[in-house]
């Protein structure tokens, strides 16, 4: 079923249409089908205007067993169309699913409109004769005629997911015909059949002129880590242990070799941290991410980074926790394991990506702030914005700046000392790769004397040591332009977010607007440390509400940080927000 | 020759230990076996012909990670037991570099077992020097991972419950293409393994047995006390028939099962002795030399145990990746960010 919304999607944007998408399955690989913890599920959301969710309710359900309609026909929108697969509301399926009658038969999906497509049976009869095809290929391409029907209703074009097809299966004519010939039907099907009589057609949303591609925020995030690589001159080490949502990266890195990324697979968490350290002192941009599992392990090494001021990036593709929790699913939980999980004094700047596309200057930032102050640098990303897609407007790859990695050369002391611990205007310390004649030095975990960097147990070194690895973070406040704020004159509400809630926060706020009432909004990107301007706006407001996917982290911090009475809205059911639940929560702020 | 870059009318002067050896007070307790190794070290660097900015140390925790700041060279001393994960992303990132990882039982068995025996079956090009002396010195005497059963410490009065680990024979179950041994006091011999270590292209896993005199003082008296050592030390030499003692009198034998045992040479003659073969593809020679001396109280080998050819991990990758970066540039990452399926949305 993945795979069938991915070529939707693929066939969507080419069509210039919006889109927002929500891919959600099963943990298991292969959950057993027809069961309801088995069910694999794909929406997305596509408009002729700008969107910014894959929507609250859809409007059509494509139902390929009982369990499909059971799990998601509560989010359908009501009177909204049920297209399901008659063939497989089989006794036994319908019991798998807990139905003790036929859904389709016995009226309870009256408020709907239902239409009842014999999938399976016109699936193996358009696949039959096709040399080297067993009746269970024939029944697997039941997903691709669901395709082919969806891709008549919409209008989608059927080139790109033909070409696509033919690329994929090359190797293999019978499984590439059965799936052609399958999808061909279903199109077909739509098209004759008088059965289905809503025929939709989205027109192309009007969009800033320049040259779109459809991105998820996985592809995104290894784009950006590119081209950081390319604009450093830095060879990128990527060492990561697999673990769900974050092993797609891996998967996406390890295709670019033509780059110069050396990727790892480590025999652990600890170890793909530990790698990239090593690869950082040695030169490398060393990257490594996971979810919040890992992190949990990588805590150790990422304090051994804050100790040697190296530049390393960790991104974090946050899902539902605690410990394995619902690793498919996504939340905003590590927030705070990012931010203070870690012994002692051991702050670092931490930022958050906000949509699939923006995963791209995301990265690109998160590198940039690494190698500027010689410090690890979180990126928090999530399951969601990894996974789903929308439209992203290539940058003109000339205008992304330069990183300058600084690497130190020369000597820094008296008499041709070096001080690996003497630091800069920004209090970044040199950066002195091994092989460097003159510069040779050890660093480690034990506290540092200020500028030579030997050990040093002295308790004014210590605090002296610990103010200034605080001071250097929150130095990168003064690059951080003013907080832009979707301002209307007379809002008195601000809603403010961060990372992926940013498109149910935006569609909320449109639709609170739309309604005559007045709202501002706006959404952090760099969390650690925060805008310069942030408390003062804050404090502007006769209410801030601040909606997270967790049980309310950031609105923590901003009250511990501003002592503002900033006001929490959370939700941590591993699906992000919808749009209507926001817009609920906005509309009762301007009440009261 | 590698010089120290001084120069003597215009001859450039050889490298010294001076040049191997950083400005800090060293600070292990008197006595310790480290002084010996370190010692050892710093007059074998030179030799090796890779000056001091091209030479990194990586270290664990324990007394064996301080060894970092001794060395006028490159070093990290990273966190416990994590060593061998830190130097591989180093070395394979910077093939250039000579990478040395100096860690203790505690800090290599124990919390870091998982990254060393990765690091061995990968065959990383990283030199891995085990200073065993089995026990926990810098947490004050906890039993180590090599400790004997039963052994009485602060954190067993009763006695310890574990099975200690082999070093060598853990080493050679993960695939270890160079395996050694070596006593910390026995100088020449020491140095002698070590560069046998540094010539091997791939991870070399050296033992070297480690007098702790403050809390496990004579645990390798056997090889160390100048008498006793006539008697045990097993030195092993590749192509030469294994055999020790004062007067050479003692040998090895395979015995009907494989297994090795220790014979008198005139009761079996000179023929039955088991030839050391340390480049044979098959490791079982070398495990079964591992299990020889159970423990370090009698006879036990010491010596290069096994040295096989096996590819480094990512070898050749190195220049492949550095020849592709050097080719791309704002074109082709234009190229590669406008890749799959794109569209055009005109300015109207």
């Amino acid at each position: 079923m993945q795979l069938a919304g991915s070529r939707f999607t693929d066939a969507t944007a080419m069509l210039g249409n919006d889109l927002a998408t929500l891919p959600d399955f099963p943990a298991e690989i292969r959950a057993p089908a027809g069961t309801l913890h088995g069910v694999s599920a794909f929406q997305i959301h596509f408009a002729s205007r700008d969107i910014l969710t894959p929507g609250d309710h859809p409007n059509v359900l494509v139902a390929m067993n009982p369990a499909a309609l059971k799990t998601n026909l509560g989010a359908l929108e009501k009177g909204g169309t049920i297209v399901a697969n008659e063939d497989a509301f089989t006794d036994n399926n319908l019991r798998k699913a807990g139905y003790t009658a036929n859904p389709l038969e016995d009226g309870s999906l009256d408020d709907y409109q239902v239409f009842r497509v014999p999938m399976t049976t016109m699936t193996v009869r358009a696949t039959e004769g096709i040399e080297g095809i067993m009746a269970k290929d024939q029944q697997r391409t039941k997903n691709v005629f669901a395709l082919g029907l969806l891709s008549w209703m919409y209008g989608r074009p059927t080139e790109v997911t033909v070409e696509w097809m033919e690329k994929k299966f090359a190797s293999n004519p019978g499984i590439r015909d059965a799936n052609l010939n399958a999808f061909r039907a279903g199109y077909n099907f739509g098209e004759t059949a008088e059965l289905l009589a809503v025929h939709y057609e989205v027109k192309p949303a009007p969009a800033e002129p320049g040259t779109y591609r459809n991105i998820n925020g996985t592809s995104a995030t290894a784009m950006g880590l590119i081209a950081a690589s390319v604009k450093s001159g830095l060879p990128m080490v990527y060492a990561s242990y697999p673990i769900t949502p974050a092993s797609e990266l891996l998967h996406e890195l390890s295709r670019h070799k033509r780059f110069g990324v050396r990727t790892m697979q480590a025999e652990d968490e600890i170890a793909a941290a530990g790698m990239v350290v090593g690869a950082a002192f040695g030169g490398s941009l060393g990257v490594t991410a996971s979810s919040g599992p890992g992190l949990d392990l990588k805590a150790e090494t990422i304090g051994l980074g804050v100790m040697l001021e190296l530049p390393m990036v960790i991104v974090d593709v946050q899902r539902a926790g605690p410990s394995t929790g619902m690793p498919t699913k996504t939340e905003q939980g590590d927030l705070m394991l990012a931010m203070y999980g870690r012994h002692g004094e051991s702050p670092l700047p931490i930022v958050a990506a906000y949509t699939p596309g923006q995963c791209f200057d995301a990265a690109i930032e998160a590198v940039r702030i690494a190698v500027k102050y010689r410090t690890p640098v979180i990126l928090l990303t999530d399951t969601f914005l990894a996974n789903s897609s929308e439209p992203w407007r290539l940058p003109d790859v000339s205008q992304i700046p330069a990183i300058d990695p600084g690497f130190a050369t020369e000597p820094n002391g008296e008499d041709g000392a070096f001080l690996p611990y003497k630091r800069d205007e920004n209090l970044a310390r040199p950066w002195a790769v091994p092989g460097t004649p003159g510069l040779r030095h050890r660093i480690g975990g034990l506290e540092k004397e200020h500028e030579t960097g030997n050990i040093s147990y002295d308790p004014t070194n210590h605090a002296l040591m610990s103010r200034l690895r605080a001071e250097k973070v929150a130095k990168v406040a003064d690059e951080i332009p003013p907080l832009e704020v979707d301002h209307e004159d007379g809002a008195e509400v601000l809603v403010l977010g961060w990372g992926s809630s940013y498109g149910p926060i935006r569609a909320a706020v449109r639709r609170v607007r739309l309604k005559g009432k007045k709202v501002d909004s706006a959404h952090l990107f760099h969390l650690n440390p925060l805008p310069h301007d942030l408390g003062e706006l804050l404090h502007s407001y006769r209410k801030v509400m601040v909606p997270e996917m967790n049980m309310g982290q950031l609105v923590r911090i901003l009250r511990a940080e501003y002592l503002v009475d900033a006001d929490s809205v959370t939700k941590v059911e591993g699906i992000p927000f919808f749009a209507d639940e926001l817009e609920a929560a906005i509309l009762e702020r301007i009440a009261t | 020759m590698t010089t120290n870059g001084h120069t003597n009318g215009g001859t450039p002067l050889p490298m010294t230990k001076k040049d191997f050896s950083s400005d800090q007070e060293t600070r292990w307790c008197p006595g310790c076996g480290d002084y010996a190794i370190l010692a050892t070290v710093q007059s074998l660097m030179p030799e090796l012909g890779v000056p001091p900015e091209r030479t990194v140390f990586v270290t664990g925790i324990g007394c064996a990670g301080r060894f970092v700041y001794y060395m006028d060279t490159y070093g990290m001393h990273g966190i416990h037991g994590r060593a061998p994960a830190l130097a591989t992303g180093l070395a394979v990132s910077r093939p250039d570099l000579s990478v040395w990882v100096v860690t203790g039982d505690g800090d290599s068995l124990s919390i870091g077992g998982n990254h060393l025996i990765h690091a061995l079956r990968r065959n990383v090009p990283v030199k891995i020097l085990l200073f065993n002396n089995q026990i926990y010195g810098l947490t004050k005497g906890q039993y180590s991972p090599t400790s004997e059963q039963g052994k009485v410490t602060k954190s067993t009065p009763f006695g310890s419950q574990d099975h200690p680990f082999n070093p060598l024979a853990l080493a050679l179950g993960a695939e270890a293409t160079f395996v050694a041994r070596a006593v910390d006091t026995d100088r020449n011999h020491v140095a002698e393994v070590l560069r046998a270590a540094a010539e091997h292209q791939g991870t070399a896993f050296v033992e070297i047995y480690q007098n702790c005199n403050v809390f496990n003082d004579g645990a390798f008296d056997a090889l160390r006390e100048k008498e006793s050592r006539k008697h045990n030390m097993i030195m092993l030499e590749a192509g030469k028939p294994i055999r020790f003692g004062e007067e050479n009198e003692r040998g090895v034998v395979h015995r009907p099962d494989g297994s090795l045992e220790i014979v008198d040479v005139a009761d079996v003659g000179e023929d039955a002795l088991v030839v050391h073969d340390p480049e044979h593809r098959d490791p079982s020679l070398a495990f079964a030399l591992a299990h020889l001396a159970e423990r370090p109280t009698g006879p036990t080998p010491v010596g290069v145990f096994r040295s096989v050819a096996r590819p480094a991990y990512a070898e050749g990758l190195h220049e492949e990746l550095e020849e592709a970066r050097e080719s791309v540039g704002d074109e082709e990452l234009a190229e590669l960010l406008g890749g799959g399926d794109s569209w055009t949305v005109p300015s109207t």
